[in-house]
């Protein structure tokens, strides 16, 4: 057999050395072609792809759509926890001079920094053109509604406000004082939970994403048998026989978060115009936010780490049961 | 020197029984030998101790200097560097051409591709297939691919070669070409160790002749 005498080896026995530099340059590349060839094989099968990236992007933008309502409502109750008011209703007794004697009164002390009469007349205007019993308000000889001033407390703290909830509320003329905040404080605490609820809806769609890329490499790990066969043999370390393992679930990590990106962006847009109709009958500017940058990259990220994550429990488990025998 | 010595080496398997024996040899720097028996007589076992697939119950195995006790499982992938195995069954990647078959080697030893592809041309070249290296490995004969699987062995210049049945699949012209190709190895000073069933071909070849019986090696001499 022709032997190529330039190529020929010296001695057979003598194993040649490689140097760090070159062993580094191709750790390097070997990076980037297992990230490449896994990519490209994900596609080589692109319906089985398609379908583990849907069920991926749907665990993700389930928490991730929930999240971001969650900021809006957020946000919307800070906007009103800044003016908080107290609704005084005045003893139905009294008539309007007085009512404004005693809002005038009102004016001069030093804990509210606005007081706003609404008088009886008026109170029932409003009554019957916000409400659909203005016709059976018609019935009734004299208006029943109390004159209310609502005023707002200088201090909003929330310790302070009942306290002066209480001071007005002993004053002789009110009937009754009715602090809005309470409300808000409800809202807030029913955030709270729904927050508590999607963390750990959150968390067990985040074990859901996990469970199904370590799935799906444990398929392609099965099907590549006997590739991992043959690299054990010829001396490939474990994490040279992992690493086109973790970058396929680093892949699918990332296409499922864009995937997810998608779904709740549209989802958002399919709402913005019912939130701005809303918005618009409470008189208010409320603009809804999206993701955002900083919530489109934890999303991102998160989802990518969950992959590798995923990819990670997989190969770990599984490379140890493939030996060559 | 001395570069694979069995001491009294014995496997038991947990099912009671023993695949070999207080079994102990050495194989000089540079020698050739061939390892024969009935089949079930050990043979395997014995080479996949030096590849370090399997662990003796008894008695130490040493390659180069390196007590193979004492390589953990982390160490294990560089071991396997310095040794070349041909199997029967040849093992190779149906996936990729011959020419990744043979490269893959040196990609895990972090060679450079310019200088993987003299090398690959090169080992190609000695089993005579350097006209396929485009093809797939199952577009190849038996005999064929039995060499691709050489050349991968060979490609990264091992200490040691062991093939296990190198030729059980091949007719007798075809085995007589495969060990001639193995003797060239041996005479550019790697480390030969075969294991056949295949008599009358060691007779021919003249090695050192190794022969295993129910696990326990009962000649040692010139075939």
């Amino acid at each position: 057999m022709a032997v190529d005498e330039k190529n020929a080896p010296r001695r057979g026995a003598q194993q040649d050395r490689i140097d760090r530099r070159s062993r580094n340059r191709n750790w390097r590349r070997h990076h980037v072609l297992m990230a490449r060839q896994s990519w490209s094989r994900l596609f080589a099968t692109p319906l089985p792809t398609l379908i583990t990236l849907a069920v991926l992007a749907i665990a993700l933008a389930l928490p991730g759509f929930l999240l971001t309502g969650l900021k809006n409502v957020q946000q919307l109750s800070e906007g009103w926890d800044h003016e908080p008011r107290i609704s005084l209703y005045l003893s139905p007794a009294m008539d309007d001079a007085a009512a404004d004697r005693f809002s005038r009164e009102l004016l001069l002390r030093d804990d509210l920094a606005a007081v706003d009469l609404i008088s009886r007349a008026q109170g029932l205007l409003e009554f019957r053109e916000l409400s659909r019993f203005g016709n059976i308000v018609d019935l009734l000889d004299e208006n029943p509604l109390p004159a209310v001033i609502t005023v707002q407390p200088l201090d909003r703290s929330l310790v302070a406000l009942p306290v002066l909830k209480a001071k007005l509320q002993a004053l002789v003329e009110v009937d009754e004082a009715v602090l809005d905040l309470e409300w808000l404080q409800r809202l807030s605490a029913f955030v709270q939970l729904t927050q508590r609820a999607v963390l750990v809806l959150g968390l067990l769609l985040g074990l859901a994403v996990v469970l199904v890329v370590g799935n799906t490499i444990r398929l392609s790990i099965e099907s590549r048998r006997d590739e991992i066969i043959v690299a054990k043999l010829v001396g490939g370390t474990d994490a040279w026989v992992r690493r086109p393992f973790l970058y396929t679930g680093a892949w699918y990590g990332l296409l499922g978060a864009a995937l997810a990106w998608c779904l709740i962006q549209f989802s958002l847009l399919t709402l913005k115009e019912p939130v701005a109709e809303l918005a618009r009958l409470y008189l208010s500017d409320f603009e809804p936010m999206g993701l955002g940058l900083s919530g489109s990259l934890i999303l991102l990220l998160t989802s990518l780490m969950l992959g590798w994550l995923g990819a990670w429990l997989a190969v770990g488990h599984h490379l140890r049961q493939i030996e060559p025998s | 020197m001395a570069l694979i010595s069995f001491e009294n080496v014995s496997k038991r398997y947990l099912s009671g029984q023993e695949a070999l024996s207080n079994v102990s040899f050495t194989l000089r720097e540079g020698e050739m030998a061939f390892l024969t028996g009935h089949s079930g007589a050990g043979k395997s076992t014995l080479l996949r101790m030096i590849m370090l697939m399997e662990r003796p119950s008894q008695g130490q195995v040493v390659v180069g200097e390196q007590n193979l006790a004492q390589l953990g499982r982390r160490e294990l992938p560089y071991h396997r560097r310095r040794i070349g195995v041909v199997f029967q069954n040849h093992h190779l990647l149906f996936d990729r051409t011959v020419f990744e078959n043979i490269a893959l080697p040196l990609q895990i030893c972090g060679y450079e591709p310019e200088d993987a592809a003299r090398r690959v041309r090169a080992a190609l070249n000695k089993v005579g297939l350097l006209d396929k290296e485009n093809q797939s490995p199952i577009s190849l004969s038996s005999g064929e691919q039995q060499r691709v699987g050489i050349a991968r062995a060979i490609v990264h210049k091992p200490r040691v070669l062991l093939a296990d049945e190198p030729t059980g699949n091949l007719d007798p012209e075809l085995s007589e070409e495969i060990m001639k190709l193995f003797q060239q190895f041996n005479r550019v000073g790697t480390t030969v160790l075969i294991a056949s069933h295949d008599l009358s071909l060691i007779e021919r070849m003249r090695h050192r002749t190794l022969v295993l019986r129910n696990g326990r090696l009962i000649a040692d001499g010139r075939g």
